[in-house]
């Protein structure tokens, strides 16, 4: 049971960064960005080619650039094209399908870089730490150094108006800002963490497929709100934290499910799926409830008068 | 400061929908000048201020502010002159942000540099200050959702983000309208008394008839997409609230000599 908890904190480290990368549009610019599913996917197709290279630390930076790209590529089709933002998303994520098979090795659906010196492998040859000690440690160096620059990033200016963006955009425009360049530069920030989440898993896991990245968005919208309901969301620096928290407490609550055969584990996605449609209805739900409460108190009190 | 020359907008060109909502407006406000604006539903208030502001890109005529010719300018960059104030108290403020961040966002505009943190200390005494002109003890409370301020007090603080850095035009869409009668008052009284330390050139449409004569030094009243009384000196300052109305009414009648408007005058 510990091997299976200590693999759920890796993944869940892992892709703490793409649960980020969705924080930043889902809960900040309030668009949901499915451009997710093919940029995570661009970060493993990059990452194995260039880690098959020999530079496993280029491959990440590549990664992160790659993803940049793709996020600025659904910014042109929302800004510039005035293509709904799902749509969008879609549009961009269907696209990457070809990119990705494109960059590995022009069209093989997956590629392994087992024998390939990666930032894990590389980390545990320099400490002699454990195979597990050692994966944590670089994921969560990772992680931490990112969640500050995006921390930090957020507290500046152009951070500022981003939030805003997500907001209120007339607000935004009224004060000479374009939303539009906002909306850029959030997209590219937030698929540059997805891509190098991406990275990090190819890395981890030692392969890249290109089917890997499908229902990314799912996971993510769910990890993102678990962490939410965990830190209880007070201001936008706890936010960012909560996404990393949430990625780990997903995949520790699907670990669990799995070990104990809850369910199997074809039913990851629906489970997901499930977990967001609860937490997301979970106001109306109150609300109707309260309301049918009320009724309820008054026709007795009314009947009781008569 | 603003100088509208023959300005035409149409909507929907070319549809059964089609609507000219200006026709041939011109306008000079010199600087220092308040008018406030009346005229009926559909007489082009908005547009006018829309247009203004850049929302949309005129089909003819020009605009100068300043003597600088904004006639293509986008939207984003005329904003830097352009103060704009709607009449919904929730269109000028991030709710989710606190009071000081708006203020921030605001007022970054007139700052350079990107990677900084968005409000130095200094800001802050800025923000202290501006804040405290309001008397509602905002001053006290910067750290809090700008969500969870009244509809006045928020109107209020987008008031002072709009003048923070002081524009040339300073656009006012009915800005009291959703506010309660005492409320508006106040938001009304802050609003003359920066506007006249500031200077700023000011359009304020109102359907106020004694505010579009008390407030300002000129009434402009629009009809029809275009302005049809222009009034200042003291002419204005003779008119009562009753004659005021019956020039509106004037105007109605002989422009739109129709049944319609004999129908809507029962």
């Amino acid at each position: 049971m510990i091997n299976q908890l200590l693999g759920a904190i890796e993944l869940g480290l892992v892709y703490g960064l793409m649960v980020l990368g969705v924080y930043i549009t889902f809960r900040i610019l309030k668009i949901p960005d499915l451009t997710v599913d093919g940029s995570i996917t661009l970060g493993m197709a990059v990452c194995a080619m260039i880690t098959n290279a020999g530079h496993p630390f280029l491959a990440m930076v590549v990664a992160l650039l790659a993803g940049a790209a793709a996020g600025s590529v659904t910014a042109f089709f929302q800004t510039k094209c005035k293509i709904a933002p799902i749509l969008a998303g879609i549009m961009t994520m269907s696209g990457l399908y070809s990119i990705n098979l494109l960059i590995m090795n022009n069209g093989s659906p997956n590629i392994s870089i087992l024998g390939s010196d990666t930032l894990f492998s590389m980390f545990q040859t320099a400490t002699m730490l454990t195979k597990h000690t050692s994966i944590i440690t670089v994921a969560v160096v990772i992680c931490a150094i990112v969640v500050m620059l995006v921390e930090f990033f957020f507290s500046t200016p152009t951070g500022l108006s981003i939030c805003a963006t997500g907001d209120n955009e007339d607000m935004v425009r009224a004060t000479s800002i374009s939303t539009d360049k906002m909306k850029w530069i959030a997209l590219a920030i937030a698929n540059a963490c997805v891509s190098l989440s991406g990275a990090m898993y190819t890395q981890y896991m030692g392969y890249a497929d290109v089917t890997a990245g499908s229902g990314t968005i799912v996971v993510g919208f769910a990890s993102v709100i678990i962490g939410e309901t965990i830190c209880v969301r007070k201001n936008i620096r706890i936010g960012f934290v909560s996404a990393i928290v949430g990625s780990v407490v997903y995949r520790i609550i699907i670990a669990v499910a799995i070990k104990t055969n809850l369910f199997p584990t074809y039913f990851l996605k629906l489970i997901s799926v499930i977990i967001i449609v609860i937490a997301l209805s979970i106001k109306p739900i109150r609300d109707s409830i309260a309301a049918s409460n009320s009724k309820a108190r008054r026709v007795k009190k009314s009947v009781k008068n008569q | 400061m603003l100088k509208i020359n023959n300005l035409y907008k149409t909507f929907e060109r070319g549809t059964v929908n089609e609507k000219a909502a200006l026709k041939g407006l011109s306008l000079e406000l010199r600087p220092d000048d308040f008018a406030t604006i009346i005229g009926s539903n559909g007489a082009g208030k908005t547009t006018l201020f829309n247009a203004i502001a850049g929302v949309f890109i005129s089909d003819e005529g020009e605009i100068y502010i300043d003597g600088e010719d904004m006639t293509f300018k986008p939207e984003t960059y005329r904003a830097r002159v352009v103060g704009r104030i709607f009449q919904n108290p929730l269109m000028g403020t991030a709710p989710s942000l606190t009071i000081e961040q708006n203020l921030a966002i605001a007022y970054s505009s007139s700052k350079k540099g990107f990677l900084r943190p968005a409000i130095s200390k200094k800001d802050r005494e800025l923000f202290r200050e501006t804040l405290s002109r309001l008397n509602m003890g905002l001053e006290d409370r910067m750290k809090t959702s700008m969500g969870l301020l009244s509809g006045g007090q928020r109107q209020a603080v987008t008031l002072m983000m709009a003048v923070i850095v002081t524009p040339k035009i300073l656009l006012l869409d009915e800005h009291t309208a959703a506010l309660d009668p005492l409320t508006a008052e106040k938001v009304l009284e802050i609003t003359k008394e920066v506007v006249k330390e500031k200077h700023i050139t000011t359009l304020m449409i109102t359907h106020n008839i004694a505010s579009a004569l008390h407030l300002g030094n000129r009434t402009l009243m629009m009809d029809d997409g275009n302005i049809v009384l222009d009034l200042s000196g003291p002419e204005r300052d003779n008119l009562t609230v009753e004659g005021l109305l019956d020039k509106y009414r004037q105007v109605k009648g002989h422009i739109l000599d129709n049944d319609r408007i004999l129908l809507s005058q029962e």
